[in-house]
């Protein structure tokens, strides 16, 4: 799995840093998102996908 | 696109039914029936009700539907409403760019990490009016007593606002929210908020402090009247949100023995918890308001520009395709895809807190007063069905 985000699609629900906080976190200085992993290991490929379909941006896309 | 049956136009905002949890029958009979379904406003214009999951996300995050109640045929809740979009909207009523402008100036006071770190004061706050409410005999008004102050000193510590002027902007922040609010009623109810608010960053220049209010002010670049309307959106928003849901999930839990048990047994479960009494109860009862830019089409529904489109939360909340048996209330399931903080741009920047005032509020609620109960026979509460987020005016209860 290959994650990607986009930062000027993020609305800085913080969602994401919720659902799998191994692989998301947000800038302190305006919450927008920061990747940690593109390649997140297989236990947390299915909270990654969760994370991509409920962020309010649709600002992660995932690559199986 | 099947052939479109004529039927009458639902009004809008429809009355509840007999369940106090449920939608109002007409909009769920329009997620059944016609998902994409006009109404009538008060006004006799007309609207768009968007009822599916899927349409509802769908509108939330398209341009071609805009937040910006300035364009014509946006849909108002009433004349009050009407006022108050009409001078000095805040940026829940722009579209972006000049939305994300003044979003972006707040959302790192809500990254999880800062919200996360109120914990210990959020459970202090909590423990204390727990406690003055048990400190006299039962039963005592858990709205009045506890579901209200709580969230009411957290925003006003956040933003930097006197706690003691409370009874003066909460009694104002509810002309604003009731539909039946005359527009001189809330014109004045506004501008004594918003010179409230003027006042008080006045002060911040002077006796600056580290709250929000006072940050605000020390960009430079905001006017007095940019810095009064984002603080009071806040004060507005931060309190009779979260106030009212967990009156209304404490009133859900109480009718629920076997979920209530679930929780009590496993307090583990109380993230996911409030997220289903989010999803359940869905307190924005208005859904959220949008008026079409461009011409698209929803749930094959073809919508012109200069129609207006009411989201409704609590039906997409329900349908059947996202979330099985979605009348029930099932604390263990997940809930997360809800859209009870809406969708898109806009979605609820104050989230992170809401959630987190939730959480603590419920599971010490539950863990320190195991004997609490109605203290009224349920026939007897009051429902807030003519504002914008749904309710109960009072709960009394014993413990
Ligand atoms: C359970 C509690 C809450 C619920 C159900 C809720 C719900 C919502 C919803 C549905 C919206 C979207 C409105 C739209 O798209 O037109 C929204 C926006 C907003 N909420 Fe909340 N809210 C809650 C708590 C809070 C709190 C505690 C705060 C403040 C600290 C807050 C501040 C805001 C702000 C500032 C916006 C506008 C965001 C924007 O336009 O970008 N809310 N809320």
């Amino acid at each position: 799995m290959r994650v990607s985000v986009d930062p000027d699609r993020c609305c800085s629900s913080g969602q994401c840093v919720m659902a799998v906080p191994e692989v998301f976190d947000q800038s302190e200085d305006d919450g927008v998102v920061l990747l940690i992993q593109a390649r997140p290991p297989a236990e947390l490929q299915s909270a990654v996908r969760t994370a991509a379909g409920i962020c309010p941006g649709r600002a992660i896309s995932v690559q199986e | 696109m099947t052939t479109v049956e004529p039927i009458d136009a639902i009004n809008y905002p429809a009355a509840r039914g007999g369940c106090p949890f449920a939608p109002p029958p007409a909009y769920q009979e329009a997620l059944e029936q016609r998902p994409v379904t006009p109404v009538s406003l008060w006004d006799g214009s007309r609207a768009w009700l968007v009822t599916r999951h899927e349409d509802v996300r769908s509108v939330m995050g398209d341009r071609r539907f805009s937040a910006d109640a300035r364009h014509p045929g946006f849909p108002f809740l009433s004349d009050g409403r009407r006022e108050l979009a009409a001078q000095n909207p805040s940026f829940i009523r722009m579209d972006d760019p000049e939305h994300a402008r003044f979003r972006r100036m707040l959302t790192g006071d809500f990254i999880i990490k800062r919200v996360e770190a109120l914990r210990p004061e959020i459970q202090r706050i909590v423990d204390d009016f727990l406690d003055r409410m048990t400190a006299h005999h039962p039963p005592a008004d858990l709205v009045a007593e506890f579901a209200l102050p709580v969230p009411s000193l957290v925003i006003c510590r956040l933003l930097g606002v006197p706690y003691q002027d409370h009874d003066y902007f909460q009694e104002r922040s509810r002309i604003l929210l009731h539909n039946h609010s005359t527009t001189e009623q809330v014109r004045q109810a506004r501008d004594e908020l918003a010179l409230y608010v003027m006042e008080l960053a006045d002060r911040k220049e002077w006796e600056p402090d580290d709250r929000i209010i006072s940050r605000l002010v020390a960009r430079g670049d905001l006017t007095r009247e940019q810095v009064a309307t984002m603080s009071l959106l806040l004060l507005v928003a931060g309190h009779e949100t979260t106030a009212n849901m967990t009156a209304l999930s404490t009133l859900a839990l109480l009718r629920d023995p076997v979920q209530l048990a679930r929780l009590r047994e496993d307090p583990t479960l109380i993230k996911g918890a409030v997220e289903e009494m989010l999803r359940f109860l869905s307190i924005v009862q208005t859904g959220t308001v949008r008026v079409a830019v461009e011409t698209a089409e929803i749930g094959g529904t073809t919508i012109e520009p200069g129609e207006g489109v009411v989201c409704m939360l609590s039906t997409a909340n329900r349908d059947g395709a996202v979330f099985a048996a979605p009348d029930e209330l099932d604390l263990g399931r997940d809930a997360r895809r809800h859209v009870a903080f809406g969708f898109g741009v806009h979605q609820c920047l104050g989230q992170p807190l809401a959630r987190l005032e939730l959480q603590i509020a419920l599971e010490t609620l539950i863990r320190r007063l195991p004997e609490l109960r109605l203290a009224v026979p349920v026939e007897e509460l009051r429902f807030r069905t003519d504002t914008v987020v749904y309710g109960v005016e009072e709960l009394p209860v014993a413990w």
